[in-house]
């Protein structure tokens, strides 16, 4: 049985959780109405209605910094104060600085809603922010690392549990990647001039964004993972030994895969080599983490049948399984003499993004969120299995779609003639991809659909009658 | 020592840093310790719902 019976928050500080929970459904639901509306646009470019801030290029950023920063990093604060203190079974270290990572971190995703559509830009990937907001994030940031680290010094347990250790790296790893990156001269209120130039520049660029994949989407959301795949399931995680190993080793090797983003550049060309064997050894610790969860399962597959949450936790790991497959294989030179540049790049983020990041969170918060208000399940599983359905489906044809799309892009372009000329123009590659964007664009629309469901579902749970909401005995152990 | 044998050194310390995490995570001395980690996300609720019989 979860809590239900118990009056919940008087052990735990559960404020601070609920209200990055219920924004994390907001700004998914925002972040990703914003991809639906780029990816009709790149359909019918009439969509933009001639205005600046409505354009693709100011809008593009604005739908990554919200599902990543607004949506994902919501997720990763709610569901790491719930499990420090949970694993720890202490209450939250300084509750106000909490409260302050709240309100500070929206006041940021304001400001990027604000900021990007009118143009104001660092032009760095997943790094758009200007100066001004880059420094509120470090005081936020930090103000975060105190409430989490001070939480695990004061806690009862000998032991620190495997998820705080992933919570832990992506806490302090991203300060160290946000600062070093947002390194800049202002030279006005909102314009700055990078410290870096030329071939640097990139690789610490993408040293920033790829270890933003590495430490922000993938060890917070392991953290995630270690906690509410066994929570869910009922059973403890398949192998705690393989959990450590797999933790140091790649931690140890995320960080040096950064340079795969600029094959075939102005970067080193030993540097080139060096990322995409880095990039292919780090196959070996991310499956072992996906194996990991998967196998956590082992003995209770029937549970797969009954309970849609831990159908979306499982499956986000098969996502998760497939996308870090596929990332080593782009990641090799020929390949990405193919990939790169093309559809495939995006259709192998939105695996990672739909499929791991986001179903993930979906999972864990139809976890967390019945927790958080004392109830034993959610309002309505049918409902939790139709998001299911709908976030599956939209996910494999946007991932489908790019792949065919992708491929067709690299081979147009690189197709040359007898005497040495092109085949094909660039427009006839991008009309050939049209039929590949519309089935993107049907996609995107599935998975917003399964959001507009959750949050039914989240407001109905939250506002429903104490104990009408009893755990399902097969479906909710633990 | 020239920059190559300083990689080369550094290379083998690294290695050897992860062969003793692994040693030391698969050694059969820490089983109990480990089995009681991975199910501490489960002893919050016997604290709390000591009544309800809960185990796992």
């Amino acid at each position: 049985m979860m809590n239900h019976s118990q009056p919940t928050g008087a052990d735990y500080n559960y404020t601070v959780v609920r209200q990055f929970a219920l924004t994390t459904v907001l700004w998914g639901i925002i972040g990703m109405t914003v991809g639906v509306l780029i990816a009709a646009q790149l359909i019918w470019p009439a969509l933009n209605f001639e205005t600046p801030w409505l354009t693709f290029s100011r809008l593009r950023p604005l739908h990554t910094n919200a599902v990543i920063f607004a949506f994902g990093t919501s997720a990763l604060f709610a569901t790491s104060y719930y499990i420090v203190q949970r694993t720890c079974q202490t209450r939250l270290f300084a509750p106000k600085l909490a409260a302050f990572t709240f309100w500070g971190w929206q006041a940021i995703i304001l400001s990027a809603v604000i900021t990007l559509p009118l143009g104001l830009t660092s032009s760095k990937e997943y790094a758009e922010l200007e100066w001004p907001i880059d420094i509120l994030i470090t005081i936020v940031w930090v103000a975060y690392a105190v409430v989490f680290f001070g939480t695990i010094v004061k806690r009862k347990t000998s032991h620190i549990y495997v998820a705080n250790w992933f919570f832990g790296a992506f806490i302090i790893t991203v300060a160290v990647l946000h600062i070093v990156n947002s390194m800049a001269v202002p030279v006005s209120m909102w314009k700055s001039y990078s410290l870096y130039s030329g071939a640097v520049d990139a690789m610490v660029q993408w040293w920033y964004g790829h270890n933003a994949v590495g430490f922000l989407l993938t060890a917070g959301f392991l953290g995630m993972m270690y906690y509410f795949v066994p929570k869910q399931a009922g059973r403890p995680v398949y192998s705690y030994r393989l959990s450590i190993v797999h933790f140091w080793a790649l931690i140890a090797l995320y960080i040096w895969a950064g340079p795969h983003h600029l094959h075939y550049t102005a970067l080193p060309d030993w540097t080139q080599s060096l990322g995409m064997v880095m990039s292919l050894i780090l196959f070996a610790p991310s499956w072992g983490g996906m194996i990991n969860g998967i196998m956590t399962l082992s003995g209770a597959w029937h549970k797969l049948r009954t309970d849609p949450v831990l159908r979306f936790l499982v499956v986000s790991l098969s996502f998760y399984g497939m996308s870090t497959f596929e990332g080593p294989m782009m990641a090799i030179k020929t390949v990405n003499a193919l990939s790169h540049y093309t559809d495939w790049t995006v259709g192998h983020v939105h695996s990672g993004a739909l499929g791991w990041v986001a179903m993930v969170s979906i999972g864990s918060l139809y976890h967390l969120i019945p927790a958080l208000y004392g109830h034993g399940r959610m309002y309505s599983n049918n409902l939790v299995n139709v998001h299911f359905w709908l976030a599956t489906i939209g996910t494999v044809l946007y991932i489908v779609s790019m792949w065919i799309s992708g491929v067709m892009q690299g081979l147009m372009w690189r197709a040359v003639n007898s005497d040495g000329t092109l085949t094909y123009s660039f427009v006839e590659s991008l009309e050939a991809s049209y039929p590949f964007y519309f089935v993107r664009f049907v996609g995107g629309l599935f998975f917003v659909a399964g959001m507009l469901l959750m949050a039914y579902n989240v407001y109905k749970t939250v506002k429903a009658p104490k104990d009408s909401l009893t755990a399902v005995a097969d479906a909710t152990p633990a | 020592m020239d920059y190559g044998t300083a990689q080369g050194i550094i290379t083998i310390i690294v290695m050897l840093t992860f062969v003793g995490i692994f040693a030391w995570a698969y050694s059969s001395r820490r089983q109990k310790q480990f089995d009681e980690a991975a199910n501490l996300i489960f002893s919050d609720e016997e604290i709390k719902n000591k009544d309800s019989g809960e185990h796992n």
